[in-house]
């Protein structure tokens, strides 16, 4: 689970971590009124979005006098920014984040993440700040510093103060750097966090050390010990349909190609998409069922595939172990007949009662094309979404227009977009 | 012989009167040698009880001790289920198997700490994991007993289903199989490729490997550079993930491409340079291995 960098600042707040002082804000007028009561000079107006890289996208300026942060609170809010994160449609701004400005003299980079080969959290830490770290890592790998924390122990102060002497805190500065860091271990820690992040981490010009960004996430295995966690999420920030699937207990993912597919097994999920694009096709999701596909969770598991409009047909592969082939192929059927499916349906079962499940798709009347195995599934799909491209104008036109270009495709997009919005909107007030 | 577990096992479940426990001693018992292998529950609540003739105990050391068990299967519930690993553990039993889906990372991070530090001697497989089978044997896990077929290849996962698919090509070309191994999906886990690659290489019934990996970590690598230097039987492989997006979590809380390591196609390169055959098409995995079958 992903949180907002003010909530991750409240956070920080909590453990020890420095940060400059604050305000979320939801309408320009708490934002010019957030600013008069921090008081100042200068103050920074920031979007606030899961994703990174808002301040290349436009979403992050400094304000100079209280007209401006009008100006540029109005400009961020309401926005559709984007990132190198968000996808070309960008997000949209719903909250801000109004902060006095700070004197910066030196930008640093500080991250956690749980490192799977030494199986400890790995503190991370550059005098690389502000930038993409990963092109830091790629370019100048020795300028990463790397501590592999004792759980037992945790951050020591000799391990906290090396990193910070290696990043190039100033020698007045070291003592605030080295706290600040533990208690970054410590929120990391005690929360469960997958990671935490300071980019950038600042010295001022009086000797601060400041956590002038933060980015958090948190382990979805841990959030049962956490409620105050699960209670910032924020649901506009994800995908509709990946919200859709959690409650059906469906591991949803939604990608940009036209055939749905859905599988039992993470693993046979990742391979079936691999091979529909070894065949020349493009995964349109991830999807996996998990091990109790019962026919409610296949309905549900449809309708989520089907409201992905870019889907012109579906892929189903399934490996009967415990559930059985005739079970599943109840479900298919039944979730077929219910959202009265328009587009060529390819199923591929194998395992426990293979050959009865086979045929009850087969008299079910039903047009399921059938495939003996994974190769074979991904050839008959991708084959039957050609044929239906080459099909110019079908006769169904009741049905969607999915035989057109591109065009049509943006078009009915951002229809789709613009209808979304002010619905969302209406309902947060 | 085999790796891990054969007919002479002894095995422990802990979480045996759950749903999920129950449902799995049934079917495993009733595959092979089962009736004879499972010999134990435990659940501290029930000591003394019975499920459906298997003796249940308090604690996994009584387990241990009164019935000379020297492995357990685990399916308890998430949040406690770190605590049963590390009681098996500190119970030295040899082999340990969580099933178990969904346990936090900080939990598992524990356990493993406290097993280096205390020189623990037990295996750890998984977490989040399908179990370990050795066929016409025993079947300790989740997997269906009736797709495998006794042989000699060894198969090594880190993903579930997709072994069965596996293990399921296999048997359909006539062959059969040592051990299959199911390592899991988390980021935090027990034994890694290498080891059972290690286990494999020095079985003397095991005559080629299935390797199996997917997108996240580079514990694929590892193995494949180990195997460059020290395998002495064939190796295949296979990789799921190649169209995964980065920073998208593709199911297994491991599978997750982050800071543009651990893609696919970086993990196929380092496998074809380290000698072993992969193939980019999961339905020709057993066609693989036959081709290098002597």
């Amino acid at each position: 689970m992903k949180i907002h960098e003010y909530q991750g600042k409240e956070l920080f707040r909590k453990f020890g971590v420095a940060t400059p002082r604050g305000t979320p804000c939801f309408s320009v007028d708490e934002a010019v009124a957030a600013a008069r009561a921090l008081g100042g000079k200068v103050w920074v107006v920031k979007a606030q979005i899961h994703a990174g890289g808002r301040g290349k996208g436009g979403g992050v300026k400094v304000a100079k006098s209280l007209e401006e942060v009008r100006k540029f609170s109005s400009q961020i809010l309401g926005m559709q920014l984007v990132t190198h994160q968000t996808g070309p449609d960008g997000q949209k701004v719903r909250r801000l984040l109004v902060e006095e400005g700070a004197d910066i003299r030196k930008e640093l980079y500080v991250g956690m993440v749980v490192d799977r080969g030494t199986q400890r959290v790995c503190l991370m830490a550059s005098s690389e700040g502000g930038m993409d770290i990963e092109e830091v890592a790629a370019k100048t790998p020795h300028k990463i510093h790397k501590v592999f924390i004792d759980p037992a122990l945790g951050l020591t102060d000799g391990e906290a103060e090396s990193v910070a002497r290696h990043i190039g805190i100033p020698e007045a500065s070291l003592a605030q750097a080295r706290e600040l860091l533990q208690a970054l271990y410590k929120c990391f820690w005690e929360t469960d966090a997958s990671l935490a992040e300071i980019n950038p981490l600042i010295y001022t010009g009086d000797g601060s050390v400041i956590a002038l960004d933060s980015k958090m996430n948190f382990d979805d295995n841990a959030l049962f010990r956490h409620p105050d966690i699960v209670a910032m999420r924020d649901l506009d920030e994800e995908d509709p349909l990946e919200i859709e699937a959690s409650k059906y207990d469906l591991s949803y993912i939604s990608l940009d190609g036209e055939i749905g597919c859905m599988v039992n097994g993470a693993g046979l999920a990742m391979a079936t998409m691999d091979t529909i694009k070894l065949f020349g096709g493009e995964p349109a999701n991830f999807l996996d069922v998990g091990g109790g596909a019962t026919a409610e969770k296949v309905t549900a598991a449809f309708k989520i595939m089907l409201s992905n409009k870019k889907v012109k047909a579906i892929l189903v592969n399934i490996f009967g172990g415990i559930m059985k082939c005739d079970t599943i192929a109840e479900g298919v059927v039944a979730a077929a007949r219910e959202v009265h499916l328009s587009v060529p349906l390819v199923v591929r079962m194998k395992g426990t009662n293979e050959e009865l499940g086979r045929n009850i798709l087969k008299d079910s009347g039903l047009p399921i094309i059938s495939a003996d195995n994974m190769a074979d599934a991904a050839k008959k799909v991708v084959a039957a979404v050609k044929a239906k491209k080459k099909k110019k104008k079908p006769a169904v036109k009741k049905k969607r227009p999915v035989a057109k270009k591109a065009k049509t495709k943006t078009k009915t997009k951002t229809k789709t977009k613009t209808k979304a919005k002010p619905k969302a909107k209406r309902k947060k007030k | 012989m085999s790796i891990l577990i054969n007919k002479d096992s002894r095995v422990i479940t802990q979480g045996i009167t759950g749903k999920t426990g129950q449902f799995h001693t049934r079917t495993s018992r009733e595959y092979a040698n089962g009736r004879a292998c499972y010999v134990a529950g435990v659940n501290p609540k029930k000591a003394g009880e019975d499920f459906e003739g298997i003796p249940i105990f308090g604690t996994v050391a009584d387990a241990k001790r009164q019935t000379g068990a020297n492995v357990s299967v685990i399916y308890v519930p998430p949040p406690f289920a770190a605590a049963a690993i590390w009681e098996a553990i500190e119970a030295d039993v040899e082999l340990v198997i969580c099933i178990t889906e969904g346990i936090p990372v900080r939990d598992m991070v524990e356990v493993r700490d406290r097993m280096r530090k205390q020189n623990r001697n037990s295996v750890l497989v998984g977490p989040n994991c399908p179990g370990v089978i050795t066929p016409g044997e025993l079947k300790i896990g989740i997997m269906p007993g009736h797709i495998h077929k006794k042989g000699r290849v060894g198969v090594v996962s880190r993903s579930g289903t997709l072994t069965y698919e596996a293990v399921g090509q296999l048997t359909e070309l006539g062959i059969g199989q040592s051990s299959a191994v199911g390592i899991g999906g988390d980021p935090v886990n027990g034994v890694k490729h290498i080891d059972v690659m290690k286990l494999f290489n020095d079985d003397p019934d095991t005559d080629a490997v299935v390797m199996i990996g997917e997108i996240g970590g580079s514990d694929e690598e590892a193995a494949a550079e180990w195997i460059k230097k020290n395998m002495k039987k064939p190796v295949v492989g296979f990789i799921a993930g190649v169209t995964a997006p980065p920073g998208k979590r593709m199911g297994h809380a491991g599978a997750i491409i982050s800071g543009g390591k651990g893609t696919a196609q970086e993990k196929l390169a380092v496998m074809e340079a380290c000698g072993i055959k992969v193939t980019r098409n999961p339905a020709e995995m057993g066609k693989t291995l036959k081709s290098v079958l002597k």
